[in-house]
């Protein structure tokens, strides 16, 4: 630990000044936060968590996702105490590696992402949410569910799980780490080190079990994976898979949320999917900038000035990269959600090195995941139950109560879901 | 028109791709590459400049025949 204990945590009085992304205001009022502070500030700071930044310019978020030699990736989700991790790889390669390393450390997962592998996975997908949907059971006109809870949250962890080869019936189990880590950043430290501790024994445990049974999926890839002849170190490899579930999980579940909770609320919209379907992909597009999930943090390296503020060394900087989707300077209407908007150069997946891995993943999933929704529900409004928000970096509904007006019969797939050839099928 | 992709600024976001696949492909890696050769075709004007106007890394540079 570099910096003093922080104070004891207090409410939020000025966002400018005393900012808290721990704060379950943040995620509720994010939009008119951003706005207020591009407005007067607009790098925002606060002395918690030992000093953290927070910029809501497009201009300003791109030049710090561009800028490798001032910031590090060392910790990208900020906490009380700074990550202490030798070597170049960090904690969870390559989202917590710098250059050069970085370089190397993605280029090995890159093939596996590629748009055209991914694509091959789309039946699988299709069955998995066609297979989640008719677990709701019986549900007729009227009756209101829990989509973040009982669909959102469930797809991207049933896709994780086959693509690393775990077992289906953990996926609660890993959610639980997931959450854990991501949703906890106040807790004292000695119980985060503990969860750690149950995350990376489970993750030592699955790895083991796939070395000796190798099978065709990540898992097995990366424990043969070599960099310039050497096999991965054990912590690079199970630090990858974490990164996998960490990245994959929340993030997906969050946006899959926003736009169900978008279509809910805008009924001119959700009828214009259900009678051009094809409009999808664009509205994807667009809830992506719009409900962007994700923010990132950086360390800084050294000392220096950013437009008139004194960066410190292991400050925090975060990248709310939904901010810098709705920054009027680059888009038009930015706070209006227009669902066939057609100029989108959103940042939803990150600028830069570090641009998302799974974003061809996450686009297929997010777009099949809807198209089965809509089938089974053409017509929903909101429900009874107020949405409530995730806390922390990654924004999205953890409920969201919808009343189904039109319920069509679920389509009964197969019980086991055949698996498409995929890591080792190189045409 | 002529089109060019900056391989250094490229960071494999694939808007490109899925706007305008007749004019750019993926590789392995998921960076971009031009596949029309020469000038594009008129008709494909359009969608190569909405695909340059999509591109979050600003990697795609659209310019005059000479
Ligand atoms: C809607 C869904 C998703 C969003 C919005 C999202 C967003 C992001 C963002 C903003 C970054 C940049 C991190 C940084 O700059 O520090 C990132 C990186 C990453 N994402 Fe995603 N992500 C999503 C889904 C996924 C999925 C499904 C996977 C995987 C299977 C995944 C795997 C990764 C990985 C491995 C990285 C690190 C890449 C690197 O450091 O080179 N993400 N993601
Ligand atoms: S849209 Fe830009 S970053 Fe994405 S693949 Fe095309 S050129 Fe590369």
């Amino acid at each position: 630990m570099t910096k003093p204990a922080p104070p004891p945590q207090a409410p939020v009085g000025d966002w400018a000044t005393d900012f808290d992304l721990a704060e379950p205001e943040y995620n509720e009022r994010a939009v008119e936060i951003w706005s207020d502070l591009r407005s007067r500030c607009p790098v925002a700071h606060t002395t918690r968590y030992g000093g953290a930044w927070l910029p809501v310019r497009h201009e300003h978020i791109r030049q710090i996702a561009y800028d490798t030699e001032h910031y590090t990736s060392r910790g990208v989700v900020v906490g009380n105490l700074r990550p202490i991790v030798p070597g170049p790889a960090g904690a969870a390669p390559p989202i917590t590696s710098d250059p050069p390393f970085h370089g190397e450390a993605r280029r090995l997962l890159l093939p596996a992402f590629a748009p055209k592998r991914i694509a091959l996975l789309e039946p699988d997908i299709r069955l998995l949410c066609q297979r989640q949907l008719a677990k709701l059971g019986s549900v007729s006109a009227g009756d209101q569910i829990d989509a973040a809870v009982d669909y959102a949250q469930q797809v991207p962890g049933a896709v994780m799980a086959r693509l690393l080869g775990l077992p289906e019936t953990d996926h609660e189990l890993f959610r639980g780490f997931v959450h854990d880590l991501l949703e906890g950043v106040n807790l004292p430290e000695d119980e985060m080190a503990r969860r750690r501790d149950r995350f990376d024994a489970y993750l030592d445990e699955q790895i083991a079990a796939h070395r000796r049974a190798p099978q065709d999926d990540l898992t097995t890839f990366l424990s043969e994976a070599t960099i310039d002849g050497q096999p991965l170190a054990p912590q690079h490899v199970r630090g990858t898979i974490a990164l996998l579930l960490l990245a994959g999980i929340d993030t997906t579940w969050s946006l899959l949320g926003s736009s169900l909770h978008h279509l809910a609320t805008h009924q001119a919209d959700l009828k214009r999917l259900r009678e051009n379907p094809s409009l999808l992909p664009t509205a994807i597009e667009e809830f992506l900038r719009a409900y962007a999930p994700a923010t990132m943090a950086r360390l800084v390296k050294q000392s220096h000035d950013f437009h008139g503020h004194a960066f410190q060394e292991e400050d925090w900087v975060l990248l709310p990269f939904a901010a810098a989707n709705r920054d009027p300077e680059v888009f038009e209407r930015a706070d209006e959600i227009l669902i066939d908007r057609a100029v989108n150069p959103h940042a939803a997946f990150g600028l830069g090195i570090h641009r998302c891995l799974g974003s061809n993943l996450a686009r297929l999933e997010l777009r099949v995941a809807l198209e089965e929704f809509l089938a089974r529900f053409p017509s929903f409004e909101p429900g009874d139950e107020a949405v409530r928000w995730s806390v922390g970096q990654i924004r999205g509904p953890r409920r969201l109560s919808l009343r189904l007006l039109e319920v069509q019969n679920p389509i009964a797939p197969e019980t086991t879901i055949p698996r498409t050839e995929y890591t080792r099928s190189r045409s | 028109m002529r089109v060019r992709v900056d391989a250094q600024r490229c960071q494999g976001q694939n808007r490109c791709y899925a706007l305008a696949p007749e004019v750019f492909d993926v590789d392995d890696l998921g960076q971009a590459l031009v596949i029309a050769t020469g000038s594009i075709p008129q008709s494909l004007e359009a969608r190569v400049r909405l695909a340059a106007a999509n591109c979050p890394e600003r990697a795609i540079t659209v310019s005059d025949d000479d």
